[in-house]
């Protein structure tokens, strides 16, 4: 069958189950988008190319599935790169087909040329440029295939734009077989025994789950391994959903703003069950003083997240939910169930610690944003799919929304990217258009990415945007202001937009909340209107996200509020 | 932990961009890199990438699961010890004044070197072996003055099961 290149790529989207797209045209790819037009896949038009890839990541996160965007060449691609970065860091499976100038003209500086194989080799899984048609449906077929299995992670396909036109004999793939990339899905069998007997002897155990749980789907393993031998449950920011928010085993999260019982429970227990997590500096503080009594079991389907940061006493390498099986498995059979008795004083000891200090806050005359969070929580009973931006709406996002299930919380971990919300909002509605989604804003973060707005409003897709206005930047204000003797250098907004009539501007709803007892029906309004609607909340400027650890210290060294 | 040399040969996909993954890896992640060679293998598809680096034993390991990690790295294999052999090349231009000429003779002889130019005024000597022969030899000829010098990188090759001692 002859086919151009264009043609492949959507023969191969289809083949690979993609059915929704998002992007946005130029020159290197008017005929991909060509044969787009008449391919039947869905195509979101965002307002700006890092919009596309938050957006393909926001429905990866929600969906599972690897999340695909079409942008052009130079600028195009270059926009692309935070995206591609937000979702590398978080290890989330994205394929951004990228327009080239013809194959002729690379290396020339040809109008809208840039090298976005070599600019964003570091931060992807790989990277390839087609440079023939015969080569792009194997290359199509890796990349879904790289993103999505292992560790996934972003894969860029660079397309000249002759090698979009071009013909040639296209038959359909063999499976993919790349002899060089081959993860490590099982575990080894020595490994579980050893990490069994660990458990068998421990007193005071505690499981730490990050990403890697809800990128394996190993959330249901896991709740049965805690469950069963009643070991109390903390998870990085990236894990948030892994185990249910309100089980009596639950810690909160750990780290920089982890609960006073999470950083307390990691710090005294004798063996420490990390799955799916790297140790990440916001978790650990000063990795000497990090569990330093536990004895750690480290799973994880990528070798280099182990024995990276912390030593670890068994490491086991595999896909999470076949290692926790496997534990889960050794432990029926040798009946360790009765286990759970001897963790009963620890269990006692960790209540004393959530009685001692509770994420709290004093909701007095003005807003306070936990108390909004907090309401959101009540109002949509726990269900909605929750976004972030990145600062302190991010943390008290983490906090006060307890979140039931995995792939209910999308927010940009690793990287931290400002501006990820509101598009990755888009992304989860489109891949569930029934649901709630809600992105929790600051106002700083907002502005970054506000124009997709107007997608959102085009595809009426009706994300609702909580934007906790405290005008600043609230999180670098939080450590001018505890660490930097509050000189406040840059970080107070004295001006920003009208959100009301900004919200209006492009076709949405916009409300606003200015005293606390407008707080409950703002959110009730906001949440039964129908389209995107934001809802602004004036909250108190000063307002900190506590515990805190400051960086590099060990987290026990919590400021408490 | 203590730092040593190590010596990082591995089998890589030979195609454009390979090379700026794993040199972008080391300069990316602050590894270090002392000497690096690259050339093609018997299967033009395959090239051999040798890398000598400074790193503590920690450091080692996460340098070689980070070079696996990438999706062009067929195989890799620490060099370091006796199970493998180990060499450099070097082109050395002395100056050849009649009174150390002899001398510089004598050295090419002992190091199993050649001298592949000559001039009434110098020498271009060419020498392999390992790392502490090369300095050696480079040390000896200092005296006479070296004019130049180009040096490779450490090339290395596992040792075959041996039949027949």
């Amino acid at each position: 069958m002859k086919l151009t290149g264009a043609q492949i790529l959507m023969e191969i989207l289809k083949e690979e189950g993609v059915d929704t797209i998002f992007g946005f045209p130029g020159g290197a790819v008017i005929d991909l988008y060509d044969e787009l037009m008449r391919s039947g896949l869905r195509h979101l038009l965002v307002r700006h190319e890092q919009g596309a890839v938050h957006a393909a990541d926001g429905y990866a996160r929600a969906s599972g599935k690897v999340g695909v965007c079409l942008v052009t060449s130079g600028p195009g691609a270059t926009n692309t790169v935070t995206g591609i970065a937000t979702a590398y860091a978080d290890s989330i499976p994205l394929v951004i087909i990228t327009g080239q100038v013809p194959t002729q003209l690379i290396g020339n500086d040809a109008f809208q040329e840039v090298d976005i194989v070599g600019i964003t080799r570091p931060c992807t899984k790989h990277n390839y440029l087609v440079s023939r048609v015969e080569d792009l449906a194997r290359v199509l077929k890796e990349a879904f295939y790289i993103a999505r299995s292992g560790r996934p992670g972003p894969v860029l396909v660079d397309i000249p734009k002759n090698v979009g036109a071009a013909t040639t004999d296209y038959k359909p793939i063999e499976p993919v077989n790349i002899k060089s990339y081959k993860p490590t899905y099982l575990p080894n069998i020595k490994q579980i025994h050893k990490a069994v007997e660990l458990i068998k002897g421990a007193k005071q155990p505690v499981i730490f789950a990050g990403g890697g749980v809800i990128l394996s789907k190993a959330s249901g393993e896991l709740t049965t391994l805690a469950r069963t031998l009643q070991i109390p449950v903390t998870t990085s920011l990236m894990g948030l959903g892994a185990f249910p928010g309100d089980d009596p085993l639950w810690l909160g999260m750990l780290g920089m703003h982890g609960t006073y019982r999470a950083n307390m429970t990691i710090s005294h227990s004798d063996l420490l069950i990390a799955v799916g997590v790297r140790f990440d500096d916001r978790v650990t503080g000063k990795t000497d003083c990090f569990a330093c009594n536990a004895k750690i079991v480290h799973i994880d389907i990528d070798p280099t997240s182990i024995r990276k940061n912390i030593a670890v006493a068994v490491p086991v390498v595999g896909d999470c939910k076949n290692s926790l099986m496997e534990i889960n498995r050794v432990v029926a059979e040798r009946q360790l169930e009765q286990l759970n008795a001897q963790h009963a004083e620890w269990l006692t000891q960790i209540e004393t610690w959530r009685k001692e200090h509770r994420l709290a806050y004093q909701q007095q005359d003005v807003i306070k944003p936990q108390y909004v969070v907090e309401k959101l929580y009540e109002l949509t009973r726990g269900e909605a799919i929750i976004t972030t931006e990145v600062g302190q709406n991010q943390m008290w996002a983490a906090q006060f929304y307890h979140f039931k299930r995995p792939q209910q919380w999308i927010t940009s971990g690793g990287l931290g990217t400002m501006g990820f919300g509101l598009p990755a909002a888009i992304g989860a509605q489109v891949a569930f258009p029934e649901a709630t989604v809600v992105d929790i804003a600051g106002d700083g973060s907002i502005q970054m990415n506000i124009q997709e707005m107007a997608t959102a409003v085009q595809y009426g897709l009706p994300v609702k945007i909580v934007i906790l206005n405290n005008r600043c930047l609230g999180m670098v204000r939080q450590w001018q202001q505890l660490f930097y003797d509050k000189r406040y250098s840059h970080t107070l907004m004295e001006h920003a937009p009208d959100f009301v009539k900004l919200a209006e501007a492009f076709g949405a709803s916009g409300l606003r909340a200015v005293h606390p007892d407008e707080v409950e029906t703002v959110l009730a309004k906001g949440l039964a209107t129908a389209g995107p609607v934001i809802m602004e909340f004036l909250v108190d400027n000063e307002e900190c996200v506590y515990p805190m650890v400051p960086a590099g210290k060990p987290i026990t060294d919590m400021l408490l509020v | 932990m203590k730092t040593e040399k190590h010596t990082l040969t591995m089998l890589v996909d030979n195609e454009p961009g390979v090379l700026s993954r794993v040199v972008g890896l080391f300069s990316g992640r602050g590894f270090n890199i002392d000497s690096l060679c690259v050339a093609e293998t018997m299967d033009p598809k395959v090239s051999r990438i040798t890398i000598v680096t400074q790193a503590n034993p920690l450091l080692l390991e996460q340098i070689e699961k980070q070079l696996r990690k990438l999706i062009n790295v067929i195989k890799l294999r620490e060099m370091s010890d006796d199970r493998a052999v180990r060499r450099e090349m070097a082109l050395i231009c002395v100056n050849a004044r009649p009174e150390s000429r002899e001398e510089i003779l004598r050295l090419v002889n002992l190091f199993r070197a050649k001298i592949i130019d000559v001039a009434s005024n110098y020498y271009i000597i060419e020498a392999s072996g390992d790392a502490d022969k090369m300095t050696a030899l480079i040390g000896l000829l200092k005296p006479m003055g070296i004019k130049k010098i180009a040096r490779t990188g450490s090339v290395a090759l596992y040792r075959e099961p041996k039949r027949g001692i």
